[in-house]
């Protein structure tokens, strides 16, 4: 190969993002297409161990905008090709923004895995926010545009709790290189590596801090959430593996992962949100991964757990991509994706449900992908004498089976007959599949060839997948899996699909703006309806009453004795006061009588003034 | 799109519309179930290559009875003790008078 210097790929992505909308018809299609291979022949021209792309002397730090490893290029490899797949996959509507967003949010998370320092860290982790943001609003319904919003508002608070703990960091004398070994890893030690941490369990899906995904995955449009479910998370994973490699808090945040969300996936209706709960469970697969491992180590186990993460995240992106394409599909479809809305397709979609049916076996089948690298993550925490976290583990595979790849499948593609008589997937869909769907075999058949010899961390005894006792058990493990989903369902004991939300803790943001209005509501509406009622009704109706009463009351007190002397009776008096108050009530006393009650006022002035 | 569209094609008899395919599926299902856990029980006596970590792993049929109770308790627990927590109506988070959430022209 000629020695061409490479270029930075978010550039490439960046600026195919800028072009496409001023490109019309087959044009757009061409360019939206080229800049993916573009990229991939960019990826070859990427050395390992070569930093590129520096920019010295800005504010005394130095930005890198290329850090190529291992680490960095296995997660490059695998963006480029999915961003490939997407882009083919939607490029038949030749919408400028959907393809936009696509190439806009590819080339962020590259910027991210390539970057050698914090703040280009930083800065394309906050435009990935960006790239999902526009994925959600190509949905182009009050609910893409409702769930961009709450995306902004969860990834901004993650991002300034991520800029609060980089800026103590730095300001502390940390250093702001970022990846490429131990000496780089962060570590949980102060105020600023926790909330670095926290900034990145933000995007990784943490348990509470994660709501947001299985909250806005599902609005996404039926193509943008393919990029949605490739990149953030696995960003997240990256960073955290050359951030907080060997932390112990990651194995049992990742322990959490793997098992709660599968609850939520068994009682859920929409099968793009089950999809969304399956991938928090396999998140939680790496995140035990990177908790387990240590960079640079020279213990088997440890490097293997990293090996693992990386190699689950390369199979995972695969797999994942292919369950939400064929789901996707459906959607473009028939504009449903509900499980009670779905059924029997597979008359009508037989290759897309084919897919399907790949992308779920592939979850950890032997000769797919999944088997490949999970079971890395796993035999460390067996290995390493977790005992509890290898049980969530066994539970996360057994559960995430029964549902992404058993439940999903199952009712989109058979259960009852839904009437639905839908056409097969458009082609380009179905090439985009086709490819993800050969990957997905050939790298579980030949894990050798080349997802291994990509794998980062240095081990002495590669790890072998095809043993005679982890083919039976995990084939084991899986068919009873799916035995028992298929007696509890003829059983009449699996829950009826239903029409309903489920509240998970998307509901401390999505509700907690109504119970704020409502507090506010009360408390300050409260507030000032008892100062209206106390100050203007009553004191000022007092205030009011007592001087339009008092001249007329002071002047009775003189003017009855006057008018009994007079000797008046006592009707006639009555009669006179009513018009006295009248009078006084209008305020139209006679100049004398104003006059009178002048001189009287002096008058008692003066006496006080004397006697005083 | 359009109602119409969804009915595009014309109606088809698939093959799992006939009850006998569902069984043979089924079937099949039970037999290699049936078989790895055979296989389980057999290979330890004639191969000794298996390297369990724990002690539970050792126990012929570990993985499949694993395999089994664990996705029953999953259903259950979800069933039982989550969806009474946390089920709503469809329309829990829509604002009032906006119950469809409605797609854009």
């Amino acid at each position: 190969m000629p020695d061409l210097p490479p270029v930075p790929p978010a550039f490439i992505y960046l600026l195919g993002a800028l072009l496409v909308p001023f490109l019309r018809g087959r044009a757009r299609q061409v360019v939206a297409l080229a800049i993916p291979l573009i990229a991939f022949f960019n990826y070859f021209l990427i050395k390992d161990g070569v930093t590129y792309w520096t920019i010295p002397g800005f504010l005394d730090f130095e930005f890198v905008l290329g850090r190529a490893d291992k680490w960095s290029l296995i997660f490059l490899n695998i963006f480029t090709v999915l961003s490939f797949c997407g882009i083919l996959y939607i490029i038949k509507d030749n919408k400028a923004l959907d393809l936009s967003a696509g190439l806009l949010y590819s080339g962020c998370a590259m910027g991210v895995v390539m970057a050698g320092d914090l703040i280009t860290l930083y800065m394309f982790w906050e435009m990935l926010t960006l790239g999902a943001v526009l994925c959600l609003l190509t949905r182009r319904a009050k609910a893409g545009r409702n769930a961009a919003y709450r995306y902004i508002l969860v990834h901004v608070f993650g991002g300034v709790i991520l800029l609060a703990g980089l800026v103590l960091h730095i300001a502390g004398g940390g250093s702001i290189a970022f990846g490429g070994g131990k000496e780089n890893v962060i570590g949980l030690s102060g105020l600023a590596s926790w909330l670095i941490f926290i900034g990145f369990g933000v995007n990784c899906a943490w348990p509470v801090l994660g709501s947001w995904l299985t909250d806005t995955y599902p609005e996404a449009s039926y193509g943008g959430v393919i990029f949605m479910a490739t990149f953030t998370t696995k960003t997240a994973i990256y960073v955290l593996s050359q951030t907080f490699a060997g932390e112990e808090a990651l194995i049992w945040i990742g322990a959490a992962m793997a098992t709660i969300p599968l609850f939520f996936a068994v009682v859920e209706n929409d099968l793009r949100k089950v999809l969304a709960y399956c991938l928090v469970n396999q998140v939680g697969f790496m995140t035990v991964g990177v908790g387990l491992g240590k960079l640079d180590s020279s213990i088997l186990y440890e490097s293997q757990a990293l090996n693992g993460t990386a190699a689950h995240a390369y199979c995972h992106i695969l797999y994942k991509a292919l369950l939400f394409m064929s789901i996707g599909s459906v959607i473009y479809r028939t504009g449903k994706s509900k499980a009670t809305e779905l059924g029997g397709l597979y008359k009508y979609m037989p290759w897309t449900c084919l897919f399907c049916c790949i992308g779920a076996v592939s979850i950890s089948f032997p000769f797919f992908c999944g088997f490949v690298s999970k079971s890395m993550i796993m035999s460390t925490a067996a290995a390493e004498n977790h005992f509890i976290v290898w049980l969530a583990l066994v539970f996360g595979s057994a559960g995430v089976f029964h549902l992404a790849g058993i439940k999903v499948p199952f009712f989109a593609f058979f259960s009852r007959d839904s009437g639905l008589r839908p056409k097969e997937a458009p082609s380009n869909q179905l090439w985009a599949m086709g490819i993800i769907a050969g990957l997905c075999i050939f790298v579980g058949t030949f894990p050798n060839a080349f997802l291994y010899p990509m794998l980062p961390e240095v081990v002495d005894k590669m790890y072998k997948p095809y043993t005679w006792a982890h083919v039976t058990d995990l084939l084991a493990l899986l068919l009873s899996s799916a035995l028992a989903f298929t007696l509890l369902l003829r059983a009449g004991f699996y829950p009826a699909a239903m029409r309903s939300t489920n509240v998970d803790f998307d509901c401390l943001y999505r509700k907690s703006g109504k119970g704020m209005y409502f507090a506010f509501d009360k408390l300050f509406n409260g507030a000032n309806q008892f100062c209206k009622t106390l100050f203007f009704d009553k004191i000022a109706g007092a205030l009011s009453s007592f001087f339009v009463a008092a001249p007329s009351t002071l002047l009775s007190w003189f003017a009855v004795p006057v008018w009994k002397i007079q000797g008046k009776s006592d009707d006639e008096i009555d009669c006179l006061k009513e018009n006295l108050f009248a009078v006084g009530r209008a305020g139209a006393f006679p100049i004398g009588l104003t006059a009178l009650l002048g001189v009287l006022l002096l008058a008692l002035l003066s006496v006080i003034f004397v006697l005083k | 799109m359009n109602d119409e569209e969804y009915q595009s094609v014309p109606a088809k008899e698939g093959w799992l519309d006939n009850p006998k395919n569902v069984q043979r599926v089924l079937r099949w299902l039970f037999i290699s179930c049936a078989f790895l856990v055979l296989v389980d029980c057999v290979y330890p006596l004639i191969n000794h290559d298996k390297h369990p970590y724990f002690k539970w792993e050792k126990w012929p049929g570990f993985y499949a009875v694993f395999g089994f109770v664990s996705s029953a308790v999953l259903v259950f627990i979800a069933k039982h003790v989550l969806r009474p927590l946390v089920m709503r109506s469809e329309h829990y988070y829509d604002e009032k008078g906006d119950k469809k959430g409605g797609e854009d022209a």
